[in-house]
């Protein structure tokens, strides 16, 4: 489903992305980690093209990503991607947030995108958040109002930029649930996280990244068993032992 | 010495026709300006570069010139490229509305990069075009951040729309002067010119503080 | 469109001098008039920031009085109303004898409107300084008055530097209002070749490059002020 191929990108003089290669085939589960900067979410941006890259290919469903001819905006709505700082507009109500890319992108009517932004915000236990505005709910409503966005254009996969790294500890676990159950029914997911407790629990494989380069790409249980590569082992055992 | 502000009360229709035209000076120009501004601020930071140069320049002349000398050009230009007389009033419209747009897209670029590049990337992420983008997520934004600094810039607007007294428009602040002239009454008429501006601009003011009170900011 | 070019009419006499002198002048009623901007200014801008009530207040309606009325009125209101409402001896010295009365009426004029622009910068620069570093110097025992003039006064002036440069900038920009009282800067010598010339074109587009001229010095000579005036690596939060 998604497929990198050798994908290199620098900022100005520094070299941000090294020759990264893995594949997400339909249904799988794909959790991305490694230090900070070692490049994660630059490489989970470049596969919706919010950054381009400048050698290598990124193609997601057959349709390559860098490609000229790509109308990306197409590509793009179906992908769903949830931010870090989960990024709903702040100046429109739950509801709207949820409706505005139904509209315009796939030209849905209103009717029908408020009926599918109610589904989905029951679905993430919300349907009595819709008219308030992002501000009033807490970080943890937020972002799974968030997935809803991204849901609400019934997306081929998502893509998961550290969703929970800016929630306060007590919310993590209501937006990790929703992607749990989200995973167990088939959605193919790319997901940039140190929660390595939600890596064991759904992830199908594990990418691990350091200094730009994809140092291990393994199954979930080989990589938590016995990683092969020094880096992967020191970076395993600060996350796992902190105090 | 007499003050005799009798005078005031015997001219106030022709003050308050003076003071009809500023504010549909200010009104009409800040709207222009505002509108042109836009366009200014998108070319200047749509990331191709000769549109950010035109844009640049544009800002730079309009903002290295004195208001007044602006007035002068456009008095002798708009005749001399339409070819006939148009009537002051229009020609002072477009100095009014192509200065003020150099002054007002500063403010609206420094309104659109307050809006964080998150919000544009989740545009984007969505499947929005450039256009949506800021059509939906950043220009309402950044507007709601600008406006105090927008009515800011208005007031200074109306302050200025004075100086059309240079060439003779009848705005409040040349009627006025004819008034002060004609009656011989300077001291009354401008210290009444004085109080009105005062009172007009100081409320604003309040108003712009009262606005961003609320927005908590 | 119809229109006789000549460009040589701005270096014939007396319009070349004419164009000297109006420059000349520009150049000293704007410098004149930013000493006292300043001066005031700084003082005024202080005064806002104090823990004194009537000071602050005293400072806030200063500031509101000469930004609410236009600059115009301002200038009319030394030129024409000050002075007969002065005691009748000062009132005839200012009409009489006073020197260069118009120039120096717009000089006073213009300085003290934009003093009220640049103590708004010297408030903001001022309230831009954490609030820790006031409780740092309080802490170490320093006085009220010490602490403005050892801390806040010199990080505000060395953090308002950019704001500062756009406020000299438009005093030159400015100083064109002088011509309403009389006094022969840049574009009233634009406007009187005009007159007298038709070279509208020529004498305009003069005056235009002398501003730019005057803009691009101003800001050359002010980033340099600016590289001086900066503390390494201070960055100040919030914006």
């Amino acid at each position: 489903m998604i497929e990198l191929r050798n994908v290199d990108k620098w900022f100005d003089d520094f070299h941000v992305l090294k020759n990264c290669s893995t594949n997400i085939a339909q249904g799988e589960v794909v959790v991305v980690c490694g230090p900070s900067g070692s490049g994660k979410s630059t490489l989970i941006k470049c596969v919706n093209g919010l950054e381009p890259f400048q050698k290598g290919e990124i193609t997601v469903d057959g349709v390559s990503v860098g490609g000229k001819s790509t109308k990306l905006p197409k590509l793009r709505s179906r992908i769903g991607m949830v931010f870090q700082n989960f990024e709903l507009y702040p100046h429109m109500t739950v509801t709207d947030n949820i409706c505005l890319a139904q509209e315009k992108v796939l030209g849905r009517g209103r009717q029908e995108s408020e009926e599918k932004a109610m589904t989905l915000l029951t679905r993430v236990g919300l349907s009595d958040q819709a008219a308030k505005h992002p501000g009033q709910l807490s970080g943890g409503q937020q972002q799974r109002v968030a997935i809803a966005r991204a849901l609400a254009l019934d997306p081929i996969a998502m893509l998961f930029d550290e969703p929970t790294s800016a929630l306060d500890p007590e919310m993590i676990n209501e937006v990790l649930e929703v992607m749990v159950e989200l995973a167990e029914e088939g959605m193919t997911m790319m997901v940039v996280t140190h929660e390595m407790g939600f890596a064991r629990k759904v992830a199908n494989r594990v990418v691990f990244m350091d200094y730009g380069e994809i140092v291990e790409d393994a199954e979930t249980e080989e990589f938590f068993g016995s990683p092969r590569s020094d880096r992967a082992q020191q970076f395993l055992s600060k996350i796992l032992h902190h105090i | 010495m007499t003050f005799d502000f009798g005078v005031i009360v015997d001219a106030l229709p022709f003050l308050i026709q003076g003071l009809g035209l500023s504010f549909l000076l200010t009104i009409l120009a800040a709207s222009g300006g505002i509108v042109l501004a836009v366009v200014l601020a998108l070319m200047r930071l749509s990331g191709y570069r000769s549109l950010s140069l035109i844009s640049a320049a544009y800002v730079n002349f309009f903002r290295s010139m004195p208001l007044i000398l602006v007035i002068f050009w456009f008095f002798f230009l708009v005749p001399l490229i339409i070819g006939r007389p148009v009537g002051g009033f229009y020609s002072a419209l477009i100095a009014f509305t192509l200065f003020e747009a150099a002054y007002y897209s500063e403010i609206i670029r420094a309104g659109i990069q307050s809006v964080s590049r998150g919000q544009i990337a989740a545009g984007y992420a969505t499947g929005l075009t450039y256009a949506q983008t800021m059509r939906f997520i950043v220009l309402p934004q950044a507007f709601r951040n600008m406006t105090p600094v927008l009515l800011t810039q208005g007031i200074v607007l109306f302050q200025d729309t004075s100086l059309v007294y240079v060439v003779a428009l009848r705005d409040f602040m040349t009627a006025t002067t004819i008034v002060a002239r004609n009656e011989g009454r300077l001291i009354e008429m401008y210290v009444f010119a004085a109080a009105v501006y005062f009172v007009i601009c100081f409320a604003g003011s309040l108003y712009v503080r009262r606005l961003q009170r609320k927005h908590g900011r | 469109m119809e229109y006789n070019w000549d460009w040589g009419v701005l270096f014939r006499e007396p319009y070349f001098g004419w164009i000297i002198d109006g420059i000349g002048w520009t150049v000293t009623v704007s410098i004149a008039a930013w000493i006292i901007a300043f001066t005031i200014g700084s003082v005024v801008g202080v005064a806002r920031t104090v823990p004194v009530r009537w000071v602050r207040s005293a400072a806030t309606v200063y500031v509101e009085l000469f930004r609410n009325i236009p600059l115009l009125v301002q200038l009319f209101l030394w030129y024409f109303v000050l002075p007969e409402v002065l005691p009748r001896e000062w009132g005839l010295w200012m009409k009489r004898e006073m020197p260069l009365p118009e120039v120096t009426t717009a000089i006073i004029g213009l300085g003290f409107y934009t003093a009220s622009r640049v103590a708004e910068q010297v408030r903001s620069g001022i309230e831009a300084i954490p609030r820790g570093q006031s409780m740092a110097g309080y802490a170490t025992g320093l006085t009220t008055v010490q602490l403005y003039r050892h801390i806040l006064v010199p990080v505000a002036y060395r953090l308002i530097v950019p704001p500062l440069t756009s406020e000299f900038l438009t005093i030159f920009k400015n100083s064109s209002l002088a011509l309403t009282i009389g006094v022969l800067e840049t574009t009233a010598r634009s406007r009187q070749i005009t007159e007298f010339t038709f070279q509208g074109f020529e004498a305009f587009t003069a005056a235009t490059v002398i501003y730019i001229v005057i803009t691009l010095t101003v800001t050359a000579f002010m980033t340099v002020v600016d590289e001086r005036a900066k503390i390494p690596g201070f960055i100040t939060g919030g914006r």
